[in-house]
């Protein structure tokens, strides 16, 4: 939340204030049944038998208790709580964004925001040949020709191991290493889980991943490259290989910026959001570093409202 | 010295002998902490930033099934009416903290749940000091651990009282801390009704010393509120804004 820091004018701070205020009753109206629980509140079960305690509670005196601070979600009768500010939690086919902090023998460890490191294998990756094969120790000795410290890496949950570990896997031309853009890093709970989490925003020539576990890249928009093409790419010197462009480079910048906006106003990240943000910005002129920028943080704030305002409205309508 | 009024029945900032100083709690301070709280009663004011869930840095400490929580306590240099100088050992500090911060955990261990839980770093930082700095310690380090979302059994709070001019007096300032009389801090669960903390530098009549334990403890209990309602605004804010 303090990830800005902006000075608001008297007039900004009104106007911020009046659409904050509308975004809680919309939210009221919206859902009246969402029970905020804190650490140690009862959550109320009126008594059923077979209520199942998932994440989150615990029993004390015969009474179901949170031990977060969150949301209290009801499946049937799974009874758990919905954290907001934690860290992540994975869930299996999850695609996350990660970052390289070590080469074991056979794996890597990536950083995900989980309270533990996951694991790349070296046999849960394909190999840039793209060839089904035994990995060998030729293959062990490259593995920094595949991905070095400090990369930036997508990939997919596989699962938990026995051993109480986070495997992951990347047994598809989409994941991999990721190159030419920046990595935002935000709550993972703004981030939701979808059907897509790949998007490629052609008007900006852009890809951008929003990994579940509130990583997420905006690079350049890169095909996903044959074998044949990758080995004529590795045939060209490296300072003759492309830069990437100006305009992609300051469009990766708006994207980002539109990115830290809505994360530092706590909105829920989808794609149209960010490019609503952006085009937004754009329509009205405002630099990109000026998105950060006490007017246009206010300006965001008011066009949500309007925005759930008229979700609010269709559904009323249907 | 006359610490409580025989006139008007007041303390010297002019409380009455039950009264507490304005507490006050912030959630989400600092950008780089998973969790973060800045918590005030009266003058006094603590910084505390929480890390974790996280990989265990040394693998050595690593504890199989249970958390390792580390704390690290200091006082910043201008927190205390004189500008502390610059210490001349550094080992002096770090036996300092280390104590004090085992001290912390002892009083949260009994509130931590769930399994896989891997490394937690606490770090609290007194930015004004005036009376019960343990305190105010304990109940920023709460706030600041819910806000990184870690399972917990339960809320600590913390709460001091003591004993002077024949009165119990809750939530000591630096003056009448520093009066010499006893001084009993008190960590509590409170829902479990347990407690984590119990200390006392001076002698006091048992009888007596109940009356003053009871009256932090009912003091503990009205910070353990205010902390709940801090912390339930704040997951609603953040709920409202987050949309569905």
């Amino acid at each position: 939340m303090k990830e800005l820091l902006i000075s608001l004018n008297q007039t900004q701070k009104v106007r911020l204030q009046a659409a904050l205020q509308h975004l809680a009753e919309l939210a009221s109206q919206v859902s009246s049944s969402n029970l905020a629980v804190t650490v140690a509140d009862t959550i109320p079960v009126n008594n059923e038998d077979g209520i199942l305690k998932g994440h989150g509670t615990t029993e004390f005196d015969g009474q179901v208790v949170a031990t977060l601070c969150g949301i209290v979600e009801r499946v049937n009768k799974l009874v758990y709580v919905r954290t907001l500010r934690a860290r992540y939690k994975p869930e299996v086919g999850d695609i996350i964004v990660g970052r390289v902090i070590e080469i074991a023998p056979k794996r890597w460890r990536l950083e995900i925001n989980f309270s533990q490191d996951a694991v790349l294998m070296l046999q849960s990756m394909n190999l840039p040949d793209g060839i089904q094969r035994r990995r060998t120790a030729v293959d062990e000795l490259n593995m920094r020709s595949i991905f070095e410290e400090n990369d930036v890496v997508c990939a997919e949950v596989r699962g938990f191991q026995h051993d109480g570990s986070l495997h992951l896997q990347a047994r598809s031309q989409k994941y991999g290493k990721l190159e030419r853009g920046q990595l935002l890093i935000i709550p993972a709970y703004l981030v939701k889980r979808r059907k897509q989490h790949f998007h490629h925003l052609e008007q900006y020539g852009l890809d951008l991943i929003l990994g579940c576990n509130g990583f997420v890249w905006i690079g350049e928009h890169a095909e996903p490259i044959d074998s044949e093409v990758l080995e004529d790419r590795d045939k060209i010197p490296k300072d003759k290989q492309r830069d990437t462009p100006l305009e992609v480079r300051r469009n990766i910048c708006r994207i980002s910026n539109s990115v830290r906006l809505l994360s530092a106003l706590g909105f829920a990240l989808s794609v149209e959001a960010i490019v609503d943000t952006a085009e937004a910005s754009k329509s009205s002129n405002v630099d990109i570093k000026d998105m950060l920028g006490a007017e246009f943080y206010v300006q965001t704030a008011e066009r949500e409202v309007q925005r759930r305002a008229s979700l609010l409205r269709k559904k009323r309508f249907v | 010295m006359e610490y409580v009024s025989s006139l008007t029945g007041f303390r010297f900032d002019g409380r009455r002998p039950n009264e507490m100083r304005q507490i006050r709690g912030e959630i989400g301070v600092l950008a780089k902490a998973d969790g973060s709280a800045l918590f005030e009663m009266g003058n006094t004011k603590v910084i505390a930033a929480v890390f974790g869930p996280r990989e265990v840095q040394n693998k050595s400490q690593q504890i199989d099934n249970q958390a390792l929580v580390r704390c690290e306590y200091s006082m910043a240099n201008f927190s205390t009416g004189d500008r502390a100088r610059k210490p001349k050992g550094d080992r002096n500090i770090i036996s300092y903290s280390a104590d004090h911060g085992s001290k912390y955990i002892n009083t949260f261990d009994a509130s931590f749940s769930g399994k896989n839980l891997k490394q937690i770093d606490i770090f609290l930082q007194v930015l004004q000091a005036d009376g019960g700095t343990r305190s105010a310690c304990i109940n920023a380090a709460t706030l600041a651990l819910a806000d990184a979302g870690i399972p917990m059994r339960d809320i600590v709070t913390s709460c001091s009282a003591g004993y002077l001019c024949s009165t119990p007096l809750l939530d000591l300032n630096y003056v009448e801390d520093s009066a010499g009389g006893p001084d009993v801090t008190v960590g509590l669960l409170v829902k479990m009704d347990k407690m984590t903390l119990l200390q006392m530098d001076a002698k006091l009549p048992a009888e007596i010393f109940t009356d003053v334990m009871q009256l932090a403890i009912e003091g503990c209990k009205a910070i353990a509120s205010y902390i709940r309602e801090v912390l339930l605004e704040n997951t609603k804010t953040l709920e409202c804004m987050r949309g569905s």
